[in-house]
């Protein structure tokens, strides 16, 4: 069962000159209960753009998102419901959503009030539990954000996060900004977490490496459309389409091998003005008559497996990306 | 081969921290020399140092000879001839060294004409060469862009044009592909590599990706709270890594073999330089630390010719990686 259902959404900016720019271009996305779900694509993809769209806080210029059963609202000046707060969000760089002159404790706490839709209260044991759920010391409660280390106050907004008792929370690059030895600890934690509290994640991300370790399931998007997804594994291991191909081979792997990891040609092109058909098509090494003209659709080729790519439409291909022609 | 730089117990204090203790390492041309690290280790400071770019208030002590001149002891206006001419060095984000008002020809010329005093016409078909050099895209309509015009690929891409202006021998590259999507990064490494091949450049990589390291250097330092704790060639130091902190890190980040493994993190975080812990600075994060770890600093122990590292109980320490 899905907690969080994304059909065909558009996010729409203004762009500098007034031009509409479809950062999120028709992507369709679900989690269910307790999975997590990987977000992986490079810079200006929209990955951003979906997650915020996901929690309310950017308009949907058109589709649907259903949490729990409900669409989801942009988030305005009205009061967030409880039920709005079980769908949680967690930042890149949680110093500038921590508040520096107010208490750690009280502001882990502010995630309670409305749960309990409690003025004042004493939820101090509470705090003291979050805390220690996230793998913090209960004294932490009384320290400022600036005495925390990056990793600490990514914890600390984890715990903010989980005082709602959220049934998904979407997490926008949240390793990113942290020290390599580090980036496994919190990976760890959200794995722990979604599994002992049944939470689903959306965890959106540039590095597919470290998003194979912590999601079940990965979802690729490009130039604002989600071009594969797949169990985690299978992504990995045999990768469908051409641009999840080439994401991987330019990971660089500490393996001491010495391999130069592969490039791809050519730049991510300017949302404003996407190529014609496949997004894709003018980077794409496999690319043939029909890419430039026809939009290929996400279509699923195997169980729990889709991906828009036209080498996989019998009738169009030419020779597939099967394992012996690549 | 006598290397192209040398560096001997290279010490640099910040206000009173001390923020790299006792720095060594030698460069040779066309090497890709790599200083890898997490925050706080003292890495780009090190790169600060030989470039007298360090922050007021900073000393330094030791030695770094670059062509039998000690880079250590020059006063500013010796340091501007060195600086661009004979060492160059390219930053994570290239919009801090990317004028956003003046023109992609106005900057890179400006170098030609300071360092080598060429005439406008020479610089320009000199500008044309470098951005070829360095694969940009129909170089004589980006000479006429600015900053803003390009992605952050091809920025990194002129950065590294620039800072070849004048044929430096030594490159200091630092975090150059960090702030840059994979399949750019890439692009990037293998445009270094390329250019050490072709050109004999000297580059000292400083990143804290042991991937990017694996990619393209020669060999490797690990550095933790300003000191070395291990060294050698890349391959050896990454397929049988020997400090405890360095087969820390490697457990700890994604392996292209093991996607079904959790990772193994190291408890605890990197100390700054002010919080530094006594002895050996890694003992409170280490499972291994014996008692002594707490009160001395363990010397570099050489373990083969230009393999070394840091660590008294390594013999103890059972095989964990094959």
């Amino acid at each position: 069962m899905s907690i969080l259902e994304i059909h065909d959404l558009e996010v729409v900016y203004r762009g500098r000159d007034g031009t509409p720019v479809r950062a999120v271009a028709g992507a369709s996305l679900a989690v269910d209960v307790g999975e997590i779900v990987g977000l992986v694509g490079e810079t200006g993809c929209g990955k951003s753009s979906l997650a915020r769209a996901a929690v309310g806080l950017e308009p949907a210029a058109s589709g649907d998102i259903i949490f729990d059963g409900q669409r989801v609202q942009v988030l305005g000046r009205r009061a967030r419901t409880k039920r709005d707060a079980r769908l949680q969000m967690v930042f890149q760089n949680p110093y500038g959503s921590l508040n520096p002159r107010r208490t750690i404790g009280d502001q882990v706490a502010d995630g309670l009030r409305i749960l309990t839709e409690d003025s004042g209260g004493q939820p101090r044991a509470r705090v003291k539990e979050l805390l220690r759920r996230v793998g913090l010391s209960a004294d932490v409660a009384e320290r400022h954000p600036h005495q925390l280390s990056g990793g600490q106050r990514q914890r600390v907004a984890i715990a903010r996060a989980l005082a709602a008792d959220p049934r998904l929370i979407v997490l926008d690059e949240p390793l990113s900004a942290l020290d390599a030895s580090v980036q496994a600890q919190v990976a760890n934690l959200l794995v722990e977490l979604s599994r002992d509290l049944g939470m689903g994640m959306l965890l959106i991300s540039h590095d597919l490496a470290i998003v194979r370790h912590v999601a079940q399931r990965v979802a690729v998007m490009y130039l604002g459309q989600i071009v594969e997804t797949a169990a985690t594994r299978e992504l990995w291991n045999a990768p469908m389409h051409p641009y999840t191909r080439a994401l991987i081979d330019a990971i660089p792997h500490p393996d001491g091998l010495g391999r130069l990891p592969e490039a791809l040609t050519g730049e991510i092109p300017d949302p404003a003005r996407p190529p014609t058909g496949c997004r894709f098509h003018p980077r794409c090494p496999y690319a043939f008559e029909r890419c430039p003209t026809d939009v290929p659709l996400l279509t699923e080729i195997a169980a729990g497996r889709n991906v828009s790519c036209w080498l996989y439409d019998s009738a169009a291909r030419p020779t597939p990306l099967g394992a012996a022609a690549v | 081969m006598k290397p192209l730089l040398e560096v001997s117990d290279l010490r640099v204090d910040i206000g009173g921290v001390n923020i790299v203790d006792g720095m060594s390492f030698e460069l040779q041309a066309g090497q890709v020399f790599g200083l890898a690290g997490e925050s706080g280790s003292g890495k780009t400071m090190t790169a600060l140092s030989l470039l007298g770019l360090l922050p007021g208030g900073a000393r330094t002590s030791g030695r770094a000879m670059l062509d039998g001149v000690d880079l250590l002891t020059l006063d500013a206006s010796a340091m501007r001839k060195v600086r661009g001419r004979k060492v160059a060095m390219v930053f994570q984000d290239p919009t801090s060294t990317l004028h956003p008002m003046l023109s992609i020809e106005h900057q890179l010329t400006e170098h030609l004409r300071y360092h080598l005093g060429m005439a406008r016409g020479d610089a320009r078909r000199r500008a044309v060469d470098l951005l070829t050099q360095v694969r940009i895209p129909n170089p004589d309509a980006a000479l006429r862009g600015y900053p803003h015009q390009f992605s952050g690929g091809m920025r990194q891409r002129i950065q590294i044009a620039m800072a070849l202006a004048c044929e430096p021998r030594l490159l200091i590259a630092d975090e150059p592909t960090t702030a840059l999507d994979v399949t750019v990064q890439a692009g990037i490494l293998r445009l270094l590599d390329r250019l050490r091949r072709e050109t004999g450049l000297a580059v000292m990589l400083i990143t804290h990706d042991l991937g990017v390291m694996s990619a393209v250097a020669d060999r490797v330092t690990v550095m933790y709270a300003g000191r070395i704790v291990e060294e050698g060639p890349t391959a050896d130091v990454l397929r049988r890594a020997r400090h405890p902190y360095t087969r820390g890190l490697l457990d700890s980040l994604p392996h292209p073999d093991a996607g079904d493994v959790p990772l193994v993190p190291i408890s605890g975080t990197p100390p700054s330089p002010a919080e530094r812990p006594s002895g050996c600075a890694f003992h409170p994060r280490c499972r291994y630390a014996l008692d002594r770890c707490r009160a001395e600093v363990p010397p570099l122990i050489a373990l083969a010719p230009q393999r070394a590292m840091a660590c008294p109980v390594d013999p103890l320490v059972p095989v964990l990686v094959a």
